[in-house]
Protein backbone atom coordinates (compact mmCIF):
# COMPACT_ATOMS: atom_id res chain seq x y z
CA UNK A 1 0.00 0.00 0.00
CA UNK A 2 1.23 4.01 -0.85
CA UNK A 3 -0.33 6.77 0.25
CA UNK A 4 -2.29 8.83 -1.55
CA UNK A 5 -2.26 12.49 -1.59
CA UNK A 6 -4.52 15.22 -3.48
CA UNK A 7 -2.61 16.66 -5.82
CA UNK A 8 -1.59 13.86 -7.56
CA UNK A 9 -4.12 13.55 -9.84
CA UNK A 10 -3.69 17.22 -10.47
CA UNK A 11 0.12 16.33 -11.25
CA UNK A 12 -0.90 13.50 -13.13
CA UNK A 13 -3.15 15.25 -15.30
CA UNK A 14 -0.15 17.42 -16.39
CA UNK A 15 2.22 14.23 -17.39
CA UNK A 16 1.46 12.98 -21.25
CA UNK A 17 1.38 8.80 -21.98
CA UNK A 18 4.79 7.71 -22.16
CA UNK A 19 6.77 10.33 -20.45
CA UNK A 20 10.24 10.32 -18.99
CA UNK A 21 9.64 11.80 -15.75
CA UNK A 22 12.03 12.79 -12.60
CA UNK A 23 10.39 12.67 -9.01
CA UNK A 24 12.03 14.45 -6.39
CA UNK A 25 12.02 13.31 -2.66
CA UNK A 26 9.72 10.22 -3.87
CA UNK A 27 9.25 9.51 -0.53
CA UNK A 28 8.17 5.56 -0.89
CA UNK A 29 7.33 5.85 -4.63
CA UNK A 30 3.77 6.52 -4.38
CA UNK A 31 3.50 9.20 -7.21
CA UNK A 32 5.57 7.32 -9.29
CA UNK A 33 3.66 4.30 -8.78
CA UNK A 34 0.82 6.10 -9.66
CA UNK A 35 1.86 7.85 -12.77
CA UNK A 36 3.78 4.57 -14.11
CA UNK A 37 -0.11 2.55 -13.38
CA UNK A 38 -2.06 5.79 -15.28
CA UNK A 39 0.61 7.15 -17.30
CA UNK A 40 2.98 4.54 -18.43
CA UNK A 41 5.79 6.77 -17.69
CA UNK A 42 9.33 5.92 -17.20
CA UNK A 43 9.93 6.85 -13.96
CA UNK A 44 12.85 7.77 -11.66
CA UNK A 45 12.72 9.26 -7.99
CA UNK A 46 15.51 10.71 -5.96
CA UNK A 47 15.42 10.00 -2.04
CA UNK A 48 17.40 9.83 0.59
CA UNK A 49 15.97 8.73 3.67
CA UNK A 50 16.66 5.03 4.13
CA UNK A 51 13.27 3.55 4.91
CA UNK A 52 12.23 5.01 1.93
CA UNK A 53 14.73 3.76 -0.37
CA UNK A 54 13.15 0.16 1.20
CA UNK A 55 9.65 1.48 0.62
CA UNK A 56 10.66 2.39 -3.15
CA UNK A 57 12.03 -1.29 -3.85
CA UNK A 58 9.49 -3.00 -2.11
CA UNK A 59 7.23 -0.94 -4.66
CA UNK A 60 9.59 -2.13 -7.66
CA UNK A 61 10.42 2.08 -8.45
CA UNK A 62 13.52 3.23 -9.61
CA UNK A 63 15.27 5.17 -6.39
CA UNK A 64 18.18 6.72 -6.46
CA UNK A 65 19.24 7.46 -3.11
CA UNK A 66 20.92 11.49 -3.05
CA UNK A 67 20.79 13.96 -1.43
CA UNK A 68 18.21 16.43 -3.18
CA UNK A 69 20.42 19.01 -4.12
CA UNK A 70 23.07 16.64 -5.61
CA UNK A 71 20.71 14.21 -6.99
CA UNK A 72 20.49 15.65 -10.46
CA UNK A 73 24.07 16.56 -11.01
CA UNK A 74 24.44 13.25 -13.24
CA UNK A 75 21.69 13.90 -15.66
CA UNK A 76 21.43 15.05 -18.81
CA UNK A 77 20.26 18.44 -19.95
CA UNK A 78 16.64 17.80 -20.77
CA UNK A 79 16.45 14.62 -20.31
CA UNK A 80 13.51 14.29 -18.87
CA UNK A 81 9.99 15.78 -19.76
CA UNK A 82 9.25 16.63 -16.83
CA UNK A 83 10.82 17.03 -12.92
CA UNK A 84 8.27 16.59 -10.45
CA UNK A 85 8.49 18.28 -6.58
CA UNK A 86 5.89 17.44 -4.56
CA UNK A 87 5.79 19.83 -1.33
CA UNK A 88 9.49 19.48 -0.94
CA UNK A 89 10.36 22.82 -2.23
CA UNK A 90 10.44 24.28 1.00
CA UNK A 91 12.52 21.95 2.16
CA UNK A 92 15.04 22.61 0.17
CA UNK A 93 18.06 25.42 1.41
CA UNK A 94 18.73 26.26 -2.60
CA UNK A 95 15.61 27.52 -4.15
CA UNK A 96 16.87 29.09 -7.04
CA UNK A 97 19.21 26.33 -7.18
CA UNK A 98 16.88 23.41 -7.15
CA UNK A 99 14.38 25.10 -9.83
CA UNK A 100 17.77 25.92 -11.55
CA UNK A 101 18.91 22.28 -12.01
CA UNK A 102 15.32 21.14 -12.49
CA UNK A 103 14.46 22.88 -15.59
CA UNK A 104 17.95 21.76 -16.85
CA UNK A 105 17.26 18.46 -16.65
CA UNK A 106 13.46 19.08 -17.75
CA UNK A 107 11.62 20.18 -20.54
CA UNK A 108 8.77 21.22 -17.44
CA UNK A 109 9.01 21.26 -13.75
CA UNK A 110 5.91 20.48 -11.50
CA UNK A 111 6.54 21.98 -7.91
CA UNK A 112 3.86 21.83 -5.21
CA UNK A 113 4.55 24.06 -1.75
CA UNK A 114 2.47 24.78 1.18
CA UNK A 115 1.46 28.40 1.29
CA UNK A 116 2.67 30.23 4.21
CA UNK A 117 0.00 33.02 2.91
CA UNK A 118 -2.91 30.92 3.85
CA UNK A 119 -5.49 32.62 5.81
CA UNK A 120 -5.10 30.22 8.80
CA UNK A 121 -1.28 30.44 9.15
CA UNK A 122 -1.80 34.51 8.97
CA UNK A 123 -4.16 34.14 11.63
CA UNK A 124 -2.26 32.07 13.81
CA UNK A 125 0.39 34.53 13.54
CA UNK A 126 -1.92 37.36 14.62
CA UNK A 127 -2.23 35.19 17.41
CA UNK A 128 1.10 35.24 18.69
CA UNK A 129 2.72 31.68 17.06
CA UNK A 130 4.09 30.56 14.29
CA UNK A 131 1.45 28.18 12.45
CA UNK A 132 0.93 24.40 12.64
CA UNK A 133 -1.93 23.06 9.81
CA UNK A 134 -2.75 19.82 8.04
CA UNK A 135 -0.62 21.80 5.24
CA UNK A 136 2.53 22.44 7.38
CA UNK A 137 2.17 20.31 10.24
CA UNK A 138 5.06 20.64 12.16
CA UNK A 139 6.06 22.48 15.31
CA UNK A 140 8.51 25.52 14.83
CA UNK A 141 11.17 23.18 16.76
CA UNK A 142 11.08 20.26 14.56
CA UNK A 143 10.07 21.14 11.24
CA UNK A 144 12.21 19.70 8.34
CA UNK A 145 11.30 22.89 6.22
CA UNK A 146 14.07 25.80 5.89
CA UNK A 147 11.78 28.03 3.70
CA UNK A 148 8.85 29.99 4.43
CA UNK A 149 7.00 31.33 1.58
CA UNK A 150 3.82 32.21 0.17
CA UNK A 151 2.24 32.18 -2.89
CA UNK A 152 3.00 35.89 -3.89
CA UNK A 153 6.26 35.46 -2.84
CA UNK A 154 7.17 32.18 -5.05
CA UNK A 155 5.67 33.91 -8.18
CA UNK A 156 8.26 36.83 -7.55
CA UNK A 157 10.91 34.25 -7.44
CA UNK A 158 9.92 32.93 -10.93
CA UNK A 159 9.39 36.68 -12.50
CA UNK A 160 13.04 37.88 -11.30
CA UNK A 161 14.64 34.19 -12.21
CA UNK A 162 13.12 34.09 -15.79
CA UNK A 163 10.88 31.15 -15.22
CA UNK A 164 7.49 31.07 -17.09
CA UNK A 165 4.65 29.81 -14.99
CA UNK A 166 2.51 27.39 -17.43
CA UNK A 167 -0.20 26.85 -15.15
CA UNK A 168 -1.07 27.29 -11.76
CA UNK A 169 -3.42 25.73 -9.40
CA UNK A 170 -4.21 25.97 -5.90
CA UNK A 171 -6.23 24.30 -3.19
CA UNK A 172 -7.57 24.39 0.12
CA UNK A 173 -7.30 20.94 1.48
CA UNK A 174 -8.54 19.38 -1.64
CA UNK A 175 -11.00 22.07 -2.81
CA UNK A 176 -9.96 24.32 -6.28
CA UNK A 177 -9.48 27.82 -4.64
CA UNK A 178 -9.81 30.76 -7.78
CA UNK A 179 -10.42 33.60 -6.03
CA UNK A 180 -7.50 35.50 -3.94
CA UNK A 181 -5.28 31.91 -3.59
CA UNK A 182 -2.69 33.82 -1.89
CA UNK A 183 -5.01 33.99 1.28
CA UNK A 184 -7.11 30.70 0.45
CA UNK A 185 -5.20 28.25 -0.43
CA UNK A 186 -3.26 25.91 1.83
CA UNK A 187 -1.46 24.59 -1.18
CA UNK A 188 -0.51 25.31 -4.68
CA UNK A 189 0.68 23.58 -7.61
CA UNK A 190 2.59 24.57 -10.68
CA UNK A 191 3.76 23.65 -14.20
CA UNK A 192 6.93 25.92 -14.92
CA UNK A 193 8.81 26.48 -17.62
CA UNK A 194 12.13 28.19 -18.84
CA UNK A 195 11.45 31.37 -19.96
CA UNK B 1 1.82 -29.39 9.41
CA UNK B 2 5.51 -27.95 8.70
CA UNK B 3 8.41 -27.89 11.13
CA UNK B 4 9.31 -24.47 12.55
CA UNK B 5 12.01 -22.90 10.77
CA UNK B 6 13.90 -20.50 11.90
CA UNK B 7 14.41 -17.17 9.89
CA UNK B 8 17.74 -17.60 8.57
CA UNK B 9 19.34 -20.75 8.30
CA UNK B 10 22.60 -22.39 6.89
CA UNK B 11 22.67 -24.28 3.31
CA UNK B 12 24.68 -26.70 5.89
CA UNK B 13 27.25 -29.24 4.12
CA UNK B 14 28.23 -28.54 0.54
CA UNK B 15 30.67 -30.11 -1.87
CA UNK B 16 32.35 -28.44 -4.98
CA UNK B 17 31.78 -29.94 -7.88
CA UNK B 18 34.04 -29.36 -11.71
CA UNK B 19 32.88 -29.13 -14.79
CA UNK B 20 35.64 -30.17 -18.09
CA UNK B 21 35.37 -27.78 -20.99
CA UNK B 22 36.88 -29.41 -24.42
CA UNK B 23 36.29 -26.74 -26.91
CA UNK B 24 39.06 -23.75 -26.97
CA UNK B 25 37.72 -20.63 -25.39
CA UNK B 26 39.30 -17.87 -27.32
CA UNK B 27 40.85 -14.61 -24.70
CA UNK B 28 40.70 -11.17 -25.24
CA UNK B 29 44.33 -11.39 -25.05
CA UNK B 30 44.13 -12.72 -28.21
CA UNK B 31 45.43 -16.11 -26.65
CA UNK B 32 43.23 -19.30 -26.13
CA UNK B 33 42.88 -21.89 -23.75
CA UNK B 34 42.21 -25.21 -25.37
CA UNK B 35 40.40 -26.95 -22.69
CA UNK B 36 39.88 -25.91 -19.02
CA UNK B 37 38.13 -26.80 -15.92
CA UNK B 38 35.44 -24.87 -13.68
CA UNK B 39 35.08 -25.61 -9.88
CA UNK B 40 31.69 -24.57 -8.84
CA UNK B 41 29.22 -24.52 -5.80
CA UNK B 42 25.18 -24.64 -6.13
CA UNK B 43 22.64 -23.99 -3.24
CA UNK B 44 19.25 -24.25 -3.54
CA UNK B 45 17.18 -26.35 -6.46
CA UNK B 46 16.77 -25.23 -10.31
CA UNK B 47 13.07 -25.25 -10.95
CA UNK B 48 11.38 -27.16 -13.42
CA UNK B 49 10.91 -23.60 -15.61
CA UNK B 50 14.99 -23.56 -15.20
CA UNK B 51 14.42 -19.46 -14.23
CA UNK B 52 15.70 -19.12 -10.80
CA UNK B 53 19.54 -19.59 -11.71
CA UNK B 54 21.44 -16.68 -9.73
CA UNK B 55 25.15 -16.32 -10.28
CA UNK B 56 27.24 -15.12 -7.91
CA UNK B 57 30.69 -13.62 -9.28
CA UNK B 58 33.84 -13.54 -6.53
CA UNK B 59 35.81 -10.77 -6.55
CA UNK B 60 40.08 -10.71 -6.43
CA UNK B 61 40.67 -13.07 -3.34
CA UNK B 62 37.04 -14.75 -3.65
CA UNK B 63 36.26 -18.59 -5.00
CA UNK B 64 33.46 -20.87 -5.31
CA UNK B 65 32.81 -21.42 -1.94
CA UNK B 66 30.16 -18.51 -1.67
CA UNK B 67 27.80 -20.50 1.64
CA UNK B 68 28.07 -23.20 3.69
CA UNK B 69 30.61 -25.37 4.89
CA UNK B 70 32.31 -28.52 3.96
CA UNK B 71 31.98 -31.90 5.84
CA UNK B 72 34.21 -31.87 8.57
CA UNK B 73 34.17 -28.29 9.02
CA UNK B 74 32.52 -26.75 12.35
CA UNK B 75 31.42 -23.71 11.16
CA UNK B 76 30.27 -22.24 7.65
CA UNK B 77 33.06 -21.27 5.75
CA UNK B 78 31.07 -19.22 2.08
CA UNK B 79 32.53 -16.35 2.05
CA UNK B 80 29.01 -14.36 1.41
CA UNK B 81 27.30 -16.92 3.98
CA UNK B 82 25.53 -14.33 5.57
CA UNK B 83 23.68 -13.39 2.42
CA UNK B 84 22.85 -16.80 0.91
CA UNK B 85 20.86 -19.52 2.64
CA UNK B 86 17.03 -20.29 3.06
CA UNK B 87 15.51 -17.15 4.76
CA UNK B 88 18.48 -15.13 3.70
CA UNK B 89 18.42 -12.17 1.30
CA UNK B 90 19.61 -14.20 -1.77
CA UNK B 91 17.17 -17.05 -0.60
CA UNK B 92 17.73 -20.80 -1.78
CA UNK B 93 14.32 -21.50 -1.01
CA UNK B 94 13.65 -19.69 -3.59
CA UNK B 95 16.68 -19.35 -5.53
CA UNK B 96 19.11 -21.70 -7.15
CA UNK B 97 22.57 -20.11 -6.43
CA UNK B 98 25.84 -21.28 -7.99
CA UNK B 99 29.04 -19.75 -7.42
CA UNK B 100 32.13 -20.51 -10.11
CA UNK B 101 35.87 -20.45 -9.22
CA UNK B 102 37.12 -18.11 -12.16
CA UNK B 103 39.93 -19.24 -14.44
CA UNK B 104 43.15 -18.15 -13.41
CA UNK B 105 42.43 -18.80 -10.02
CA UNK B 106 43.64 -20.41 -7.38
CA UNK B 107 40.70 -22.72 -5.53
CA UNK B 108 40.37 -25.30 -8.31
CA UNK B 109 39.84 -24.01 -11.76
CA UNK B 110 42.53 -23.96 -14.40
CA UNK B 111 44.53 -21.43 -13.52
CA UNK B 112 48.88 -21.12 -13.01
CA UNK B 113 49.05 -23.54 -10.56
CA UNK B 114 46.95 -26.07 -12.79
CA UNK B 115 49.56 -28.15 -15.84
CA UNK B 116 50.25 -26.95 -19.36
CA UNK B 117 49.69 -29.45 -21.26
CA UNK B 118 51.91 -28.16 -24.00
CA UNK B 119 55.03 -28.65 -21.45
CA UNK B 120 54.17 -30.76 -18.53
CA UNK B 121 54.64 -28.05 -16.13
CA UNK B 122 52.61 -25.98 -14.03
CA UNK B 123 51.29 -23.10 -16.29
CA UNK B 124 53.08 -20.37 -13.93
CA UNK B 125 53.86 -16.94 -14.94
CA UNK B 126 52.72 -18.22 -18.95
CA UNK B 127 49.33 -19.02 -18.21
CA UNK B 128 47.43 -16.56 -20.18
CA UNK B 129 46.24 -13.08 -19.22
CA UNK B 130 42.31 -13.37 -18.56
CA UNK B 131 39.88 -10.47 -18.38
CA UNK B 132 36.81 -9.88 -16.78
CA UNK B 133 35.05 -10.54 -20.16
CA UNK B 134 36.95 -13.74 -20.29
CA UNK B 135 35.21 -15.19 -17.24
CA UNK B 136 31.83 -13.86 -18.31
CA UNK B 137 32.67 -16.38 -21.48
CA UNK B 138 33.64 -18.88 -19.60
CA UNK B 139 30.76 -18.38 -16.89
CA UNK B 140 28.54 -18.95 -19.74
CA UNK B 141 29.46 -21.79 -20.72
CA UNK B 142 29.00 -23.69 -17.45
CA UNK B 143 25.57 -21.99 -17.81
CA UNK B 144 24.52 -24.08 -20.87
CA UNK B 145 25.79 -27.29 -18.80
CA UNK B 146 23.88 -26.69 -16.19
CA UNK B 147 20.85 -25.83 -19.31
CA UNK B 148 20.17 -22.41 -17.79
CA UNK B 149 19.30 -20.25 -20.67
CA UNK B 150 19.00 -17.25 -18.66
CA UNK B 151 20.11 -15.74 -15.10
CA UNK B 152 16.96 -14.52 -12.60
CA UNK B 153 19.58 -12.44 -11.48
CA UNK B 154 23.96 -12.23 -11.27
CA UNK B 155 25.18 -10.29 -8.60
CA UNK B 156 28.73 -9.26 -7.70
CA UNK B 157 31.03 -7.04 -5.15
CA UNK B 158 33.69 -5.18 -6.17
CA UNK B 159 35.68 -7.30 -9.22
CA UNK B 160 32.45 -9.66 -8.85
CA UNK B 161 29.64 -6.47 -9.71
CA UNK B 162 32.06 -6.02 -12.66
CA UNK B 163 31.68 -9.49 -13.86
CA UNK B 164 27.39 -9.23 -13.28
CA UNK B 165 27.84 -5.55 -15.64
CA UNK B 166 29.65 -7.40 -18.41
CA UNK B 167 27.35 -10.25 -18.21
CA UNK B 168 24.18 -7.45 -19.29
CA UNK B 169 26.53 -6.52 -21.92
CA UNK B 170 27.64 -9.37 -23.48
CA UNK B 171 24.67 -11.24 -23.15
CA UNK B 172 21.82 -8.95 -22.72
CA UNK B 173 19.48 -12.06 -23.25
CA UNK B 174 20.19 -14.12 -20.75
CA UNK B 175 20.70 -11.52 -17.39
CA UNK B 176 16.79 -10.87 -16.13
CA UNK B 177 18.79 -8.58 -13.14
CA UNK B 178 22.24 -7.44 -11.81
CA UNK B 179 22.91 -6.48 -8.92
CA UNK B 180 26.31 -4.61 -8.94
CA UNK B 181 27.96 -3.99 -5.56
CA UNK B 182 30.55 -1.59 -4.42
CA UNK B 183 31.96 -1.82 -7.69
CA UNK B 184 32.84 0.94 -10.64
CA UNK B 185 32.62 0.88 -14.47
CA UNK B 186 36.50 0.86 -14.58
CA UNK B 187 39.11 1.32 -11.87
CA UNK B 188 40.28 5.20 -11.65
CA UNK B 189 44.36 5.98 -11.82
CA UNK B 190 44.78 5.83 -7.85
CA UNK B 191 42.96 2.25 -7.47
CA UNK B 192 45.12 0.60 -10.69
CA UNK B 193 48.03 2.75 -8.52
CA UNK B 194 47.39 0.42 -5.69
CA UNK B 195 47.35 -2.71 -7.63
CA UNK B 196 50.60 -1.99 -8.96
CA UNK B 197 52.39 -1.21 -6.09
CA UNK B 198 50.94 -5.27 -4.82
CA UNK B 199 51.99 -6.41 -8.21
CA UNK B 200 55.46 -5.19 -7.83
CA UNK B 201 55.80 -6.33 -4.44
CA UNK B 202 55.21 -9.77 -6.01
CA UNK B 203 57.19 -9.68 -9.12
CA UNK B 204 60.25 -8.27 -6.72
CA UNK B 205 60.31 -10.75 -4.16
CA UNK B 206 63.17 -13.41 -5.28
CA UNK B 207 61.42 -16.06 -5.16
CA UNK B 208 59.15 -15.79 -7.42
CA UNK B 209 61.37 -16.86 -9.88
CA UNK B 210 59.53 -14.90 -12.92
CA UNK B 211 56.39 -16.99 -12.18
CA UNK B 212 58.04 -20.11 -12.25
CA UNK B 213 58.31 -20.41 -8.37
CA UNK B 214 56.38 -23.69 -8.49
CA UNK B 215 59.49 -26.01 -10.35
CA UNK B 216 61.73 -24.29 -7.43
CA UNK B 217 59.38 -25.68 -4.70
CA UNK B 218 59.10 -21.33 -3.66
CA UNK B 219 56.41 -19.66 -2.57
CA UNK B 220 56.70 -15.91 -3.01
CA UNK B 221 55.57 -15.21 0.60
CA UNK B 222 56.77 -11.81 0.86
CA UNK B 223 55.82 -9.88 -2.21
CA UNK B 224 51.87 -11.46 -1.64
CA UNK B 225 52.41 -10.94 2.14
CA UNK B 226 52.96 -7.19 1.16
CA UNK B 227 50.40 -7.07 -1.39
CA UNK B 228 47.32 -8.28 0.43
CA UNK B 229 48.91 -5.47 3.23
CA UNK B 230 48.46 -3.42 0.94
CA UNK B 231 45.00 -4.44 -0.05
CA UNK B 232 43.84 -4.30 3.64
CA UNK B 233 44.78 -1.02 3.91
CA UNK B 234 42.50 0.42 1.08
CA UNK B 235 39.62 -2.18 1.99
CA UNK B 236 39.10 -0.28 5.25
CA UNK B 237 38.42 3.37 5.92
CA UNK B 238 40.45 5.80 8.34
CA UNK B 239 37.47 5.63 10.75
CA UNK B 240 37.00 1.72 11.12
CA UNK B 241 40.43 1.25 11.68
CA UNK B 242 40.82 4.11 14.29
CA UNK B 243 37.68 2.09 15.92
CA UNK B 244 39.19 -0.82 15.08
CA UNK B 245 43.01 -0.93 16.24
CA UNK B 246 43.54 3.00 16.98
CA UNK B 247 46.63 3.47 17.95
CA UNK B 248 46.66 0.55 20.24
CA UNK B 249 50.01 -0.73 21.67
CA UNK B 250 50.39 -4.58 22.34
CA UNK B 251 52.71 -3.78 25.48
CA UNK B 252 50.83 -0.96 26.29
CA UNK B 253 54.16 1.05 25.64
CA UNK B 254 57.45 1.77 22.88
CA UNK B 255 59.58 -0.88 22.53
CA UNK B 256 61.48 0.53 20.48
CA UNK B 257 61.94 -2.31 18.11
CA UNK B 258 60.56 -3.12 14.70
CA UNK B 259 58.23 -5.98 15.82
CA UNK B 260 54.74 -5.74 15.41
CA UNK B 261 53.93 -3.17 18.34
CA UNK B 262 50.80 -1.14 16.89
CA UNK B 263 47.82 -3.72 16.29
CA UNK B 264 47.14 -2.12 13.10
CA UNK B 265 50.82 -3.67 12.52
CA UNK B 266 50.05 -6.97 13.91
CA UNK B 267 46.15 -7.40 11.98
CA UNK B 268 48.09 -6.37 8.76
CA UNK B 269 50.73 -8.94 9.13
CA UNK B 270 48.39 -11.67 10.64
CA UNK B 271 46.47 -10.89 7.01
CA UNK B 272 49.66 -10.58 5.04
CA UNK B 273 50.93 -14.30 6.26
CA UNK B 274 47.30 -15.98 6.04
CA UNK B 275 47.25 -14.96 2.52
CA UNK B 276 50.61 -15.29 1.77
CA UNK B 277 49.84 -19.58 2.42
CA UNK B 278 47.15 -20.11 0.73
CA UNK B 279 46.56 -17.84 -2.04
CA UNK B 280 48.61 -18.26 -5.45
CA UNK B 281 51.15 -14.79 -6.44
CA UNK B 282 50.37 -15.69 -10.72
CA UNK B 283 46.56 -15.23 -9.86
CA UNK B 284 46.96 -12.22 -7.64
CA UNK B 285 49.19 -11.07 -10.60
CA UNK B 286 46.19 -12.11 -12.97
CA UNK B 287 43.55 -10.75 -11.11
CA UNK B 288 44.79 -7.57 -10.12
CA UNK B 289 45.38 -6.93 -14.00
CA UNK B 290 41.89 -8.08 -15.12
CA UNK B 291 40.49 -5.22 -12.72
CA UNK B 292 43.03 -2.48 -14.32
CA UNK B 293 42.01 -3.75 -17.80
CA UNK B 294 38.04 -3.82 -17.35
CA UNK B 295 36.57 -0.53 -19.14
CA UNK B 296 33.85 -1.48 -21.16
CA UNK B 297 33.59 2.27 -22.23
CA UNK B 298 37.18 1.88 -23.73
CA UNK B 299 35.80 1.44 -27.08
CA UNK B 300 33.12 3.92 -27.05
CA UNK B 301 35.42 6.39 -27.03
CA UNK B 302 34.80 6.57 -23.08
CA UNK B 303 31.19 7.22 -23.22
CA UNK B 304 30.06 4.89 -20.37
CA UNK B 305 26.20 5.72 -21.82
CA UNK B 306 26.48 4.62 -25.26
CA UNK B 307 28.40 1.31 -23.45
CA UNK B 308 25.75 0.02 -21.94
CA UNK B 309 22.71 0.89 -23.90
CA UNK B 310 23.02 -2.85 -24.92
CA UNK B 311 21.89 -3.76 -21.26
CA UNK B 312 18.32 -5.39 -20.85
CA UNK B 313 18.57 -6.12 -17.80
CA UNK B 314 17.69 -4.43 -14.36
CA UNK B 315 19.92 -3.29 -12.13
CA UNK B 316 20.54 -2.79 -8.65
CA UNK B 317 23.18 -0.96 -7.87
CA UNK B 318 24.94 -0.11 -4.18
CA UNK B 319 28.26 1.88 -3.02
CA UNK B 320 28.73 2.30 0.90
CA UNK B 321 29.67 5.98 2.00
CA UNK B 322 32.94 4.82 3.57
CA UNK B 323 34.47 2.92 0.46
CA UNK B 324 37.24 5.01 -1.02
CA UNK B 325 38.86 2.50 -3.09
CA UNK B 326 35.54 1.63 -4.84
CA UNK B 327 33.61 4.95 -4.24
CA UNK B 328 29.85 6.01 -4.62
CA UNK B 329 30.76 8.61 -7.27
CA UNK B 330 32.02 5.46 -9.53
CA UNK B 331 28.94 3.89 -8.70
CA UNK B 332 26.89 7.03 -9.46
CA UNK B 333 28.49 6.81 -13.10
CA UNK B 334 26.71 3.35 -13.53
CA UNK B 335 23.33 4.46 -12.15
CA UNK B 336 23.17 7.62 -14.47
CA UNK B 337 24.38 5.86 -17.17
CA UNK B 338 21.74 3.00 -17.27
CA UNK B 339 18.87 5.43 -16.50
CA UNK B 340 20.02 7.84 -19.76
CA UNK B 341 19.45 4.45 -21.43
CA UNK B 342 16.11 4.00 -19.90
CA UNK B 343 17.17 1.10 -18.11
CA UNK B 344 15.28 0.08 -14.86
CA UNK B 345 17.64 0.82 -12.06
CA UNK B 346 17.77 1.41 -8.25
CA UNK B 347 20.40 2.53 -6.32
CA UNK B 348 21.22 2.43 -2.59
CA UNK B 349 24.14 4.08 -0.51
CA UNK B 350 24.55 2.53 2.81
CA UNK B 351 25.67 4.76 5.69
CA UNK B 352 28.48 1.34 6.79
CA UNK B 353 31.53 2.52 8.68
CA UNK B 354 33.95 -0.58 7.16
CA UNK B 355 35.27 0.80 3.73
CA UNK B 356 34.88 -1.42 1.20
CA UNK B 357 34.77 -4.60 2.96
CA UNK B 358 31.10 -3.90 4.00
CA UNK B 359 29.54 -5.36 0.87
CA UNK B 360 30.75 -8.64 2.25
CA UNK B 361 28.91 -7.64 5.83
CA UNK B 362 26.01 -7.58 7.17
CA UNK B 363 24.92 -3.97 7.66
CA UNK B 364 21.07 -4.01 8.43
CA UNK B 365 20.20 -1.67 5.61
CA UNK B 366 22.77 -3.31 3.28
CA UNK B 367 20.92 -6.40 3.95
CA UNK B 368 17.09 -5.05 3.72
CA UNK B 369 18.15 -3.32 0.56
CA UNK B 370 18.71 -7.25 -1.08
CA UNK B 371 16.25 -8.29 0.39
CA UNK B 372 13.67 -6.36 -1.19
CA UNK B 373 14.74 -6.15 -4.59
CA UNK B 374 15.22 -9.92 -4.69
CA UNK B 375 11.58 -10.65 -3.23
CA UNK B 376 10.38 -8.43 -6.00
CA UNK B 377 12.31 -11.33 -8.69
CA UNK B 378 9.52 -13.45 -10.09
CA UNK B 379 10.69 -16.87 -10.52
Amino acid sequence: MVAYRYDYDVIAQWIGQGEKVLDLGCGDGGLLRHLIETRQVLGYGVENDPEKILACLKNGINVIQADMDRGLTGFGDGFFDHVIMSLSLQAMHSTQGILAEMLRVGREAVVSFPNFGYWQHRQSILNGRMPVSRSLPYQWFDTPNVRFFTIADFEALCAQSGIAIHKRLAFDEGKVIVDDPNFLASVAVYRLGRD
Amino acid sequence: MTEPQSACQSVGIVAPQTARFEEALPLRSGARLDGYELVFETYGTLNAARNNAVLVCHALSGSHHVAGRYAGEKEDSGWWNNLVGPGKPLDTDKFFVIGVNNLGGCHGSTGPRSINPATGQPWGADFPFVTVEDWVDAQARLADKLGIESFAAIIGGSLGGMQALSWALQYPERVRHAAVIASAPKLTAQNIAFNEVARQAILTDPDFHGGHFYEHAMVPERGLRLARMVGHITYLSDDAMGEKFGRSLRHGKAAYSYDAEFEIESYLRHQGDRFSRQFDANTYLLTTKALDYYDPAFTHNGDLTAALAVARAAFLVVAFTTDWRFSPDRSREIVYALAHNGRNVAYAEIDCAAGHDSFLLDDPQYHAVLSAWFDRIEV
